[in-house]
């Protein structure tokens, strides 16, 4: 299965990214460059063995449901363009 | 044509952890927006979630509570999709190997009837923000503290077959979640909420017609006019000819109608992939164990237990083990007055009443069960009828000490010593001889009527405080002489 530009725009659509004509072009064959890799894969029998999730021969560290973080708002909304009553502001969204 | 419905839910429960899923920041409802939005939740990068130990045991609990498959590992993963009160860009949820697989639930239907409803699976994932949409010049205001608030969505199997049934499902999940103190339960808030999934079909036919989500809906009565108001809607649309598109649908109480919030088909490609960031999870089958022996009694057991100890009718039994403290508030009233019955009737009846008017929880009951059944004893051994036990049950809903005190203080003791019965009871007769002549020379079945209006009158000469089954027989008597 190749992937055609129309595939990446709505991909790029999906995901916010702005790429432009050229953008889209060169994304289109790394990722049909990516799938036929994926496709040369498929051909080893991969009967009997389990997906793997992670790479890693471990399992995930658990946390104390403890609260350890503070209250730091004033710092991280220094960093935002647009705050007001201590909400982040973004472009209006309507669902 | 007759057309019968397909009903799964997916319930939303907000785990009751102290902190986030993946960070140390506080859970706790109404904080001033973004003071409990850490690095973590606020997705800067360089920052790497650490699962909470509290959520994956209280998800275990839940499943071993439904008697579900629960696997050695379980996986996070990613789903895409773009929202700004989603930072990260995806919410980290579970998809193929979520922490509890395949369980079930029985729930008691309005009839009496039990029915099992398949859970298809639950998993584990974190919430999103909330977006305020009200005026902030043009923008869209967010506070990220809910973002990252560990959830358990809850799948049911599509076996409901209409709405009733739906809300007595999402009624028993909410009762189970709550005896397993893994959710507060309080819909107001948002913290358990639900998604109908809802078809319609030919009936006969086994494959599923094409089925819209309602989304969010949270309160019990709307997950029940939601339901009905979408099939309806479906039959109609197929009858005139329509098609039903899959989408999501948002339900408008004011309205009492659904309308569509956006196509699915595009909202749909959440592209899920494991998380990279989360090793798989590991669940040692002895701390399964362990978990199992700490299960509380369930709402099932507690129902059973009721019918079979107590006689109670599967009804009664599922209005009683509705909340552990309704059960607990009963099992006190009850042992003390050793009356299943009495206590059922009082329980359900007056106390119920009481709570509705006041809009109360039974923890706030004015009546403690300790002084209900106290009343309820007086009652048994005669001291008051069960028509002055209304007068003190109000009295000690209005704080005037328990049943003992009140009966003492306001004379409510009543009166059980026959002479003094019946000398009231004949100036009752002679007060009223000429109904008494109208009485006698009556025929049996106007007879009744006429009885009545004696007793009547015999109960308000006592204040209402004479044994209502000494004034029935020494009248008989006294007539019929």
């Amino acid at each position: 299965m190749a992937l055609e530009r129309c595939d990446v725009e709505k991909l790029a659509h999906l995901a916010r990214l702005g790429l432009n004509d050229a953008q889209i072009g060169s994304s289109t064959a790394s990722l049909n460059a990516v799938l036929d890799m994926i496709n040369a894969m498929q051909a080893v029998n991969t009967d009997g063995i389990a997906p793997l999730a992670n790479p890693l021969e471990a399992s995930q560290r658990l946390r104390p449901d403890t609260v350890t973080e503070s209250n730091h708002r004033d710092d991280y909304q220094a960093l935002a363009p647009a705050v007001e009553n201590g909400l982040y502001l973004v472009p209006k969204v309507i669902d | 044509m007759q057309w019968e419905t397909v009903i799964g839910l997916e319930i939303h429960a907000q785990l009751a952890t102290n902190t986030k899923i993946f960070s140390g920041s506080s859970t706790t409802f109404g904080a001033e927006p973004n003071t409990q939005a850490s690095l973590i939740d606020l997705a800067m990068p360089g920052t790497l979630p650490v699962l909470n130990e509290e959520a994956v045991r209280m998800a275990c609990m839940f499943g071993l509570a439904v008697d579900a498959h629960i696997a050695e590992h379980n996986i996070f993963a990613r789903k895409n999709y773009f929202y700004p009160d989603l930072p990260k860009g995806y919410q980290t949820s579970q998809m193929d190997d979520p922490i509890v697989g395949l369980g079930h639930l029985d729930i008691a239907l309005e009839d009496g009837s039990i029915k099992r409803v398949g859970i298809t699976r639950a998993h584990l994932e974190e919430d999103a923000g909330k977006s305020l949409h009200e005026d902030f010049s043009g923008m869209t205001g967010i506070d990220l503290n809910r973002a990252g608030t560990p959830l358990l969505e809850i799948v049911s199997e599509p076996e409901l077959s209409n709405a009733k049934e739906a809300v007595a499902y999402a009624k028993a999940i909410h009762t189970l979640v709550r005896y397993l103190n893994i959710c507060d339960g309080n819909m107001a808030e948002g913290s358990f909420r639900c998604d109908c999934n809802v078809s319609v079909r030919p009936k006969g036919q086994t494959t599923l017609g094409t089925r819209t989500e309602i989304k969010n809906v949270n309160s019990f009565r709307f997950i029940e006019r939601s339901i009905n108001h979408e099939i309806q809607r479906q039959i109609e649309l197929i009858e005139d000819g329509g098609k039903v598109t899959q989408e999501t649908r948002l339900y408008d109480p004011n309205k009492d109608e659904t309308r569509s919030m956006r196509s699915k088909e595009e909202a749909n490609d959440y592209r899920y992939f494991p998380c990279p960031d989360l090793l798989p999870v590991h669940i040692p089958r002895d701390m399964l164990e362990n978990l199992r022996t700490q299960l509380p009694e369930l709402p099932t057991q507690k129902r059973e237990r009721f019918e079979a100890a107590f006689g109670l009718s599967t009804y009664d039994a599922s209005v009683l083990s509705a909340s552990r403290e309704m059960a607990d508030y009963f099992e006190v009233v009850e042992k003390i007055c050793q009356d299943a019955k009495l206590a059922t009737n009082w329980v359900m009846g007056e106390l119920s009443s009481l709570l509705n008017k006041e809009n109360l929880d039974i923890s706030q009951s004015p009546v403690s069960a300790e002084h209900l059944g106290g009343m309820l004893l007086r009652i048994k051994d005669n001291t008051i009828s069960g028509k002055i036990a209304k007068m003190v049950f109000e009295a000690m809903a209005a704080g005037e000490g328990d049943a003992d005190q009140i009966i003492e203080q306001r004379g409510l003791k009543q009166v059980t010593d026959s002479g003094a019965i019946e000398a009231m009871l004949d100036e009752v007769l002679a007060a009223n001889a000429e109904q008494v002549e109208q009485y006698r020379v009556s025929d049996e079945n106007k007879r009744g009527k006429m009885f009545g209006f004696f007793v009547g009158q015999a109960m308000r000469a006592s204040k209402g405080k004479a044994n209502p089954q000494q004034v029935n027989e020494l009248l008989k008597q006294k007539l019929d002489q």
